[in-house]
């Protein structure tokens, strides 16, 4: 904890240092980057904690989504509704596909879970009355009442900032509490788990539901934080990239998720800035396909660094 | 304590188990013997739930327990230890057996509490880690304990649940002359706690353990009976025990 205190300190000051020097963009890129974080750690709980290699976490994510989405169509765009709203349409979802994917096990369900996630995201491409393909724009952020507003860069990066804070201390909490030694456990041998008496199947679903939830309630950020949501984030890509942050970062680390997510997003948006000459003259447009050197990057790491990115940093066994 | 009547498990078109019919009294060693691929194996996993009955039913207790999930087979007093061990490698000893206690001990849906502060489970995972020798090796990874000690962590997880029936599936086995004697020991000193119900290749442990045993041959009970007796059937002696007893 000693060593959590600070680097939310320097991430609680970071955007008035930004405002100070003419900087906000960045601000907005470290809301998406903080959104990402929970999406990604959200992943990890299922993946990391629970062994649970779930390629349909977009779903959840989109689910999120959507509803603050179609929500703000109908009207309704109080953050008391949109965002328990959210949580609790990403719950069920999850409820419903781990209910049918966790009676398999390894690569089927891998595949099960990102047909499940296809099917959710061919489902809003052809739902033509909140955009279809194209998407639905929103008027602005969910509303939070009291006379307050969200549309300003800091205060929505603010209320991100102690989102992903609540979530990384409730997934502390969850890590060392029975439930988190179970599910541990379960990853480790479930079939002995369950021959020393842990009903194996009904906690793998509910760490599939808690972090399907937590992946419902990034949706509903990453839909106020550019006010649009389109079929893309329900996309299987969307899928694979929250699992390269989590593998980047550290699968089954409290950080892993989070560090993954920055790491990610920080060298896409290096790539697109700042062009490298030597490398320009060779490739004109590198820059158009980040993908490739985030690749490079992903390969580097997961050949260095096994335990990813927590791992290069930690000291010994940490989370 | 445990009645199977007419168990039967079929893969394909190989008879494992075939109309099985037996009884495990309360109070005693309960030795079940037979060749390779007799179907003791399978017996165990329909037992403890791994594996579901294609017919007959199993009774334990009083209580019909042929379609209960194996979880709760073990919540009823039902464990079993494994052939090829099976504990969890990247825990210590301790969280080995604080974690079969836990699984014992009420509800695991608790997302908040520091299990840190569950002293009792430590306790009482102490407690079992003495009843089987390994409470020197507590802050131990079970991955880099000696074979001996991880059968002897493998029986320990299965007891650390408090059953009432332990079925231990071949406990001795691939273990030398010293840590078999250890075993051995350790299975005198359960007795006079909990029923069992042992299958094992290791004769003179059999012989020596058993009040009451069993032979399966293809599936099949051919004979239950004292150890004098089974020793004696020449039925048994034709289809198993003779090459073991002439040597």
């Amino acid at each position: 904890m000693s060593r959590v205190l600070p680097i939310f300190l320097l991430l609680a000051a970071f955007p008035l240092a930004m405002q100070a020097m003419d900087g906000l963009f960045y601000v907005s890129l470290a809301s998406r980057m903080l959104i990402y974080a929970i999406a990604a750690t959200s992943l990890n709980l299922a993946l990391g904690y629970g062994g649970m290699v779930s390629f349909g976490h977009a779903a959840f994510f989109g689910a999120g989504a959507y509803t603050v989405g179609i929500l703000a169509a109908e009207g309704v765009t109080s953050l008391w509704l949109a965002w328990p709203a959210a949580v609790t349409v990403a719950a069920l979802a999850a409820l419903f596909i781990g209910a049918v994917s966790l009676r398999t096990r390894g690569v089927y369900f891998i595949m099960i879970t990102l047909a499940f996630a296809q099917m959710v995201y061919y489902l809003f491409v052809s739902l033509k009355t909140y955009g279809g393909e194209d998407g639905l724009a929103l008027r602005g952020r969910s509303d939070p009442g009291f006379g307050l507003s969200l549309s300003g860069d800091l205060a929505w990066y603010y209320v991100v900032l102690a989102l992903f804070g609540s979530l990384a201390y409730g997934l502390h909490r969850l890590a060392g509490s029975r439930f988190g030694r179970a599910i541990e456990a379960i990853r480790e041998n479930s079939a002995r788990a369950e021959a020393i008496g842990f009903p194996v199947y009904r906690y793998q679903l509910a760490c599939f539901v808690i972090s399907g939830a937590a992946a419902g309630l990034a949706g509903a950020l990453i839909a106020n934080q550019s006010s649009y949501v389109s079929p893309s984030l329900l996309h299987w890509i969307q899928s694979g990239t929250l699992m390269i942050m989590v593998i980047l970062g550290g699968v089954g680390t409290l950080w892993g998720g989070a560090l993954g997510a920055l790491a990610l997003l920080g060298l896409e948006h290096l790539i697109a800035d700042y062009q490298i000459g030597w490398l320009a003259r060779l490739a004109p447009n590198y820059q158009d396909h980040a993908g490739l050197a985030v690749g490079a990057v992903l390969l580097a790491v997961v050949l260095a660094a096994p335990r990813g990115l927590v791992g290069m940093f930690a000291r010994r066994k940490s989370a | 304590m445990l009645e199977l009547r007419n168990v039967s498990k079929r893969f394909g078109g190989v008879v494992a188990t075939d109309d099985v019919t037996l009884e495990v009294e309360p109070g005693e060693v309960h030795a079940l013997i037979g060749p390779n691929g007799a179907g003791k194996t399978t017996l165990i996993a329909q037992i403890s739930g791994m594996l579901p009955v294609d017919t007959g039913r199993i009774v334990f207790g009083g209580e019909d327990i042929t379609h209960l999930k194996a979880h709760a087979r073990v919540r009823a007093g039902l464990a079993r230890s494994y052939q090829v061990t099976s504990i969890f490698r990247r825990f210590t000893v301790l969280e080995n057996l604080a974690l079969a206690v836990q699984a014992r001990s009420g509800s695991s849906f608790s997302f908040w509490r520091p299990l840190a502060a569950e002293t009792a489970l430590v306790d009482e995972a102490r407690a079992v880690s003495e009843e089987v020798g390994l409470s020197e090796k507590l802050e131990t990874p079970a991955s880099n304990l000696s074979h001996g000690e991880q059968r002897a962590l493998e029986v320990g997880l299965a007891l650390a649940t408090r059953p009432r029936l332990l079925l231990l599936d071949e406990p001795m086995a691939g273990m030398g002359p010293q840590e078999s004697r250890r075993m051995l020991e350790l299975i005198e000193r359960l007795r006079r706690t909990v029923t069992l119900l042992l299958v094992e290749h290791d004769m003179d442990a059999v012989f020596r353990l058993a009040s009451r045993i069993s032979v399966l041959v293809d599936g099949r009970l051919i004979a239950t009976g004292a150890p004098q007796a089974i020793r004696l059937d020449p039925q048994v002696r034709r289809a198993y025990l003779g090459d073991e007893l002439a040597a």
